[in-house]
């Protein structure tokens, strides 16, 4: 018996993964129906993965009418840049890079004191938005990552600087999404709003969802830093004092190799992973984003910045 | 409260086939909704251990002696700054029975659009009240909200009950005046639970010193409660958001009908007409997403594909023939206004319904409704932000509206600015409240419009 004979037979009772799923597909179909120029932001990380998969569902069997765009910091895992290659190709998708390197190289972008790129994606991604006209940007945000993202919307207004205010945001009621904007500025998207971390496992998982490998455990050589365990890259590596050891890790979340940290796990199967979430005593962002614990309003204040 | 994290609640396994539920809360400033929120989320293990040390880290540089919980909740500077809740914050946590998401809706600022926007996902209410106080205007404001909106189940949470001595007669008294009063409006279902927040009481486990109360905990209540997503009796209904034509040689007559199922249910091989052109056809077949089914229901996103070829795009409705709704450019509706622009009779706007935008002008505000005490005001001239009023609204094209009582999705609509896009009203088509049979009723002047 199919899942949905059973739950037919059950009352019609839908298991919560396919209500956001439904949601979510809904939301696709929604930008594809009222905007011009909609693209899905894919940067290779499990969100962004499930959403692109989520796309591709919504308009089979035709391809999803969506570009896809990363914004490559320069520090990404080779691991990911590969897999988005294989991904875009796979699916006969149109790739767009913004390279926050050619920025930086360019001197359009000065690199930070400490290194981290991840806020200086927001100006190539700007840019990218600007230049390509895109009117709808999906983006992978959950509102269970951050206090801010709880505060926000499904269709989010951006103004011509891309910024996020959240005193000026339009209410959103039942599932009738306003995406009216003016000339310059756009809406970002967010079809996973009301998926939790541990949703998005389960539905990998139902899905049979092929991730990048460092999402499961493996061995693989880290240093310690501000308390998480970093890998070295081109980006750099440990400096003085910084000892470089070997130890078995995972991903929870995946941004640039210089502010986002390995867990210590032997979950190297997505059962053993989604056992890891439900267990666990830290939030995603918590145990492993340095980005989000420069102040207490850190992503809010990138948001108003223009960022996801 | 305590700030320990608990041990965890959620076995894995158990985790993959529950079910979903979507509330809101309620409640005015000092109710101690925070509170309930934070022992909420607190006791089913979805604070997590650095959520706690920033709040702590947070209270301690405010000089603050206890960690403060609505640090939890509250995101954004502002409300950090001044300690109070601005807007909308959406929810998550699970417990083995169930998911949750719950729309914690700010109390006293711009309490009405804000309640407005959480209930209209809802299928549970909690509304809090002091236990000292009573049902009080900003109650019986909520319970109205929640009878407006339609929102199936409330829960009347009497809060702080420490401070009443736990007396179970001052808890029957506001029970029985609010269940009356929200019978009144329609609400199907009241459950009324004696609580305090603060002390832990009746919130996830059951009171020590309540022994006089013989129910459930909030956190049972709603991990139990029954949700009817049953499909069977309502009306069906299916909005075409998008047609799919893939043009390819393998998919080279494909033409499928991409949608949300708003309500009801489809099968195939059943008649049906396609609204406002009213061709007919029937359902040849249905996609859930990849899976080729019999029958598909509400909230489904499936693509249907008709035997006919006939001209439909986004925007048309497809509804079973033998209850295809009828179209109408005449609509009159309740709204509550969102924004700080007055709507006024005359008013040129955009309205939007299910997945079709229309051009609409307001011919009427007949009536403001004050949700404090249901009295309605004639001809208010306008509606200002945070009013609820009746308006009469012609649209440049026919719609097919269903009566917002009977289907949610297909009776509700957004009244948009033409000038900047600023969704300016939400409204709900047809009869305001459901307590169309009660005593109200026969006070009532007009039928159609039972305020």
């Amino acid at each position: 018996m199919s899942r949905f004979e059973q739950a037919a037979a059950q009352d019609f009772q839908l298991p919560h993964l396919d209500v956001l799923e439904s949601e979510a597909v809904h939301i696709f179909r929604e930008v594809a129906g009222e905007f011009e120029r909609p693209v899905i932001l894919f940067s290779g990380g499990k969100d962004s993965i499930v959403m692109l998969h989520l796309a591709l569902k919504a308009f089979a069997p035709a391809p999803p009418p969506f570009a896809l765009l990363h914004v490559d910091t320069g520090h990404n895992f080779p691991e990911v840049l590969e897999y988005r290659d294989r991904v875009a190709a796979q699916h006969n998708l149109r790739l767009h890079v913004a390279s926050v390197q050619e920025f930086i190289d360019r001197g359009e972008l000065k690199e930070r004191a400490d290194g981290t790129r991840n806020p200086l994606q927001t100006v190539p991604l700007l840019r990218a938005i600007e230049e390509a006209r895109y009117d709808a940007v999906f983006g992978g945000g959950r509102r269970d990552e951050e206090k801010a993202r709880a505060k926000e919307r499904i269709f989010s207004l951006r103004d011509e600087f891309g910024g996020w205010d959240p005193r000026r945001q339009r209410p959103e009621l039942w599932q009738l999404y306003n995406g009216k904007h003016a000339v310059g500025e756009h809406v970002r998207v967010f079809p996973l709003s009301n998926f939790t971390e541990l949703d998005v496992w389960q539905y990998i998982a139902r899905e049979k969802i092929v991730l990048p490998e460092i999402y499961y455990a493996h061995r693989r050589e880290v240093f310690l830093r501000s308390g998480m365990w970093l890998a070295p890259g081109e980006w750099g590596g440990a400096k003085q004092g910084e000892r470089v050891e070997t130890r078995t890790v995972r991903y929870r979340t995946v941004g640039d190799m210089s502010c986002t940290g390995a867990v210590d796990s032997d979950a190297d199967t997505i059962e053993k992973v989604i056992a890891e979430i439900a267990a666990t005593r830290l939030t995603e962002r918590g145990a492993t984003r340095a980005d989000d614990k420069m102040s207490e309003a850190a992503m809010e204040d990138r948001k108003r910045e223009g960022y996801f | 409260m305590t700030v320990n994290p608990p041990a965890p609640a959620t076995e894995p396994a158990a985790l993959t086939e529950v079910s979903l539920l979507r509330f809101a809360t309620a409640g005015s400033v000092d109710d101690g909704k925070s509170t309930l929120v934070g022992r909420l989320l607190h006791d089913s293990k979805s604070v997590l251990a650095d959520q706690l040390e920033a709040v702590e880290r947070a209270s301690a540089s405010r000089g603050q002696e206890a960690p403060d919980l609505a640090l939890l909740t509250d995101g954004l500077r502002a409300e950090r700054e001044q300690g109070i809740t601005i807007d909308v914050a959406y929810r998550y946590f699970a417990t083995p029975r169930r998911r949750f998401i719950l729309a914690d809706t700010p109390g006293h600022v711009q309490y009405t659009r804000n309640m407005v926007t959480g209930a209209s996902t809802a299928e549970l209410a909690v509304i809090l009240v002091d236990a000292r106080h009573g049902v009080v205007e900003q109650t019986r404001r909520h319970a109205a909200v929640a009878a407006l909106l339609r929102v199936p189940h409330v829960v009347l949470a009497v809060n702080k009950m420490d401070l009443v001595g736990y007396a179970e007669d001052v808890f029957a008294a506001i029970a029985a005046e609010f269940t009356t009063y929200a019978k009144a409006l329609g609400v199907p279902a009241v459950t009324t639970i004696p609580i305090s927040a603060l002390e832990g009481d009746n919130v996830v486990t059951p009171s020590a010193v309540m022994d006089w109360y013989a129910g459930p905990t909030v956190l049972e209540h709603l991990e139990t409660v029954q949700i009817d997503h049953d499909p069977r009796g309502r009306v069906t209904r299916f909005p075409v958001q998008y047609v799919i034509r893939p043009q390819t040689a393998e998919h080279r007559d494909y033409r499928g009908y991409a949608g949300k199922i708003a309500s009801g249910i489809f099968h195939v091989g059943q008649p049906v007409t396609v609204l406002p052109s009213g061709h007919t056809s029937s359902v040849a077949a249905i996609d859930v997403l990849g899976e080729s089914v019999d029958a598909a229901w509400a909230p489904q996103s499936v693509t249907i594909r008709l035997a006919d070829d006939i001209d439909i795009s986004r925007g048309d409705m497809i509804a079973p023939t033998e209850q295809a709704p009828d179209a109408t450019q005449d609509i009159q509706a309740t709204v509550c206004h969102l924004h700080d622009t007055a709507l006024t009779p005359g008013a040129r706007v955009l309205l939007k319904h299910t997945t079709r935008t229309v051009k609409a002008i307001v011919k009427q505000i007949p009536d403001r409704l004050t949700l404090d005490d249901l009295s309605h005001h004639p001809s208010p001239g306008s509606l200002e932000v945070n009013d609820i009023g009746r308006v009469v609204l012609r649209t440049s094209e026919p719609l097919p509206m269903d009566a917002y009582g009977d289907c949610r999705r297909t009776g509700s609509f957004l009244l948009i600015d033409p000038a900047d896009g600023s969704t300016l009203a939400a409204g709900m088509a047809g009869a305001a409240f459901a307590g169309a049979d009660s005593e109200k009723r026969a006070e009532l002047d007009d039928a159609e419009w039972d305020f």
